[in-house]
């Protein structure tokens, strides 16, 4: 066949974002395209820097503290559980056993409120617009318990080095008890709309494929890294905070593809739930503070600590000078280290499978750019 | 955990890292240590250096075995252990470790600013081991000026992370694949983290030009 019966295809730049809906904030990717082909991608980030590790060293370890709940805004109390522990470290003291039941709590709801937004905005960048409304209300449920614990429902401010900010609420274990119960069905509603949904599988199968060799040299972790058959979480590889004593699985997947992570965080959302429940059974009696100082004076030294975070592992990297302000305080963000890996999971594909693959990263602007 | 023993390497921030070669008697002279002054207090003040212990295991013999002159010391602290490389030993002790002990996972690269030191930065590599379940930070300190190598042809994950400190540092790695600042704008002057830089303090040029505003504070 003659060539000159086909039109020439050049390169296409074509820039998405930073205000596009599916971006989930303020992400610019530059695409190069040819056709509906990606032939690469180009990420500006930075529109939401606001140099949260500089601010960290002008303050004192307790003022910086709310400081985390605005990177990883809709996961902020698994960001305030990070430095907290990672300051503990530093301090060589725990937080007693109620505050760390308490912790676990939360922070498990937490997880479950960040993957309903990731689920909701998901489902809503493919074309399925009803489980955003599902997601936001079951959500709802899960802020009102924060609103009634802390005062605060996104940035909460729930913890304090060495324990709990607050002591629990009149109700709280009854209102917890009753999320707990009424959640499960509601996942199954969830699974209904999608997991068997021909289009959904269809968006997802396939899309996006990070395998676990890829993920290990990105530094890819979370559910990523299990959808991928990893069966690594830090709430067992290193428990913190008394995970040690849940008794949970960790959903894991083989082909690491979209619809797998879907599957994976679907399951996290149970097995939280499942969390939860066991830990709200009994929490122990006792005070809800360590022994800690009003004025939080680590010794000269550094230490790394991470969680399991939502979207994957969230470390600090604290280093003392003696004094009451932080040296240096490092984050190691989920989001930025998980963003990286765009470029491998939708080159070649086509530009549909762009906004699908970063629904699935689940990023926050927020933590990425700090 | 290790806590009130007594301190022996004595490779604490202040000090230029694993300049004294490692575990001598006592901690003899850090000599010229600007230790922070703090008069008064009569209390027994607690001592201005990490008062990291020597780590020994196979792993750490196997390093320094290997590795000798460029591997200055194997420390723990607070359960954590670390490594301290020369500047030109940090990639290839990267290296080892990926290929030879599965330390499969770089977590994290980032840099401290020690203004005072001649080695002015602390570069920081974390680095994980899936199938041990083990953690491990590689310290290297390195002078204003110097051009590490980079980690990419080692870890892809180095790319956004060697960049970032570049971006706050003004730290640039040597065969880096696409050595640009990433959250700062392109065109910024000055390096955010770095001790010397203010809180306050802009590029007011590129405020005045990009935004069309005197000053951003």
């Amino acid at each position: 066949m003659p060539d000159a019966t086909f039109l020439d295809s050049t390169e296409l730049v074509l820039n998405m974002g930073p205000q596009h809906p599916s971006t989930h904030g303020v992400l610019r990717v530059i695409l190069k395209l040819d056709g509906e082909k990606v032939l690469g991608t180009d990420c500006v980030i930075g529109y939401l820097h606001r140099g949260v590790e500089k601010i960290a060293e002008n303050r004192t370890y307790t003022q910086f503290n709310p400081y985390v709940d605005r990177m990883d805004y809709v996961a902020a109390i698994s960001n305030g559980l990070g430095y907290c522990l990672a300051v503990e470290k530093l301090l060589n003291v725990e937080a007693p056993p109620r505050a760390q039941a308490v912790r676990v709590i939360l922070t498990e709801l937490n997880r479950i409120a960040s993957h309903l937004i990731w689920l909701g905005t998901h489902a809503l960048d493919i074309g399925a617009v009803t489980p955003l409304f599902y997601c936001f209300r079951e959500r709802e449920e899960a802020l009102k318990i924060f609103e009634n614990y802390c005062g605060a429902r996104l940035t909460t401010h729930a913890f304090r080095i060495g324990g709990l900010q607050y002591e629990t609420y009149e109700g709280f274990e009854r209102e917890v008890k009753a999320f707990c119960k009424m959640f499960g069905p509601k996942v199954d509603e969830y699974e209904e709309l999608l997991t068997n949904n021909r289009i959904w599988m269809g968006r997802l199968k396939g899309v996006g494929v990070l395998s676990a060799d890829e993920c290990k040299e990105y530094g890819v972790t979370g559910p990523m890294l299990r959808a991928a058959g990893v069966k690594w979480d830090l709430r067992k590889a290193q428990p913190y905070s008394g995970y040690e004593k849940y008794d949970f699985e960790i959903p894991t997947r083989e082909n690491g593809d979209t619809y797998d992570r879907y599957v994976v965080r679907m399951q996290e959302m149970r097995q939280a739930a499942r969390i939860v429940e066991q830990a709200v059974e009994n929490i122990p009696e006792g005070p809800i503070l360590g022994k800690v100082g009003k004025v939080i004076k680590p010794p000269v030294g550094e230490a790394y600590v991470s969680i399991e975070a939502p979207k994957g592992e969230l470390g600090y990297y604290v280093v003392s000078d003696g004094s009451t302000q932080p040296y240096r305080v490092r984050v190691r963000p989920p989001s930025f280290v998980n963003l990286q890996a765009l470029d491998r999971m939708v080159r070649g594909g086509l530009i549909a499978d762009v906004v699908a693959v970063i629904g699935t990263l689940d990023i926050v602007l927020g933590e990425v750019d700090r | 955990m290790p806590d009130e023993q007594k301190p022996e390497g004595s490779e604490g921030p202040p000090p230029a890292q694993g300049e004294a070669p490692k575990p001598q008697a006592k901690p003899a002279a850090p000599a010229a240590k600007p230790a922070p002054p703090k008069p008064a207090a009569p209390a027994p003040k607690p001592p201005a250096v990490m008062m990291a212990m020597p780590w020994d295991s196979d792993l750490a013999r196997d390093l320094k075995e290997r590795f000798p002159g460029r591997v200055l010391a194997t420390s723990t602290y607070l359960g954590q252990n670390f490594i301290v490389a020369t500047p030109e030993g940090a990639i290839p002790v990267l290296e080892f470790l990926k290929l030879e002990a599965d330390f499969d996972y770089l977590v994290d690269i980032t840099a401290v600013d020690w203004p005072k030191r001649a080695e002015r930065f602390d570069l920081v590599y974390v680095v994980y081991s899936f199938p041990r379940n083990e953690r491990v930070r590689i310290k290297t300190a390195i002078a204003d000026g110097f051009h590490p190598q980079t980690a990419v042809d080692v870890h892809l994950t180095a790319n956004w992370l060697e960049r970032e400190v570049f971006d706050m540092f003004g730290i640039e790695f040597a065969g880096h694949p696409d050595m640009r600042r990433i959250l700062m704008p392109e065109e910024w002057e000055g390096y955010p983290l770095r001790k010397d830089y203010s809180i306050i303090q802009q590029d007011q040029r590129w405020v005045r030009e990009n935004l069309g505003i005197e000053s951003g504070q």
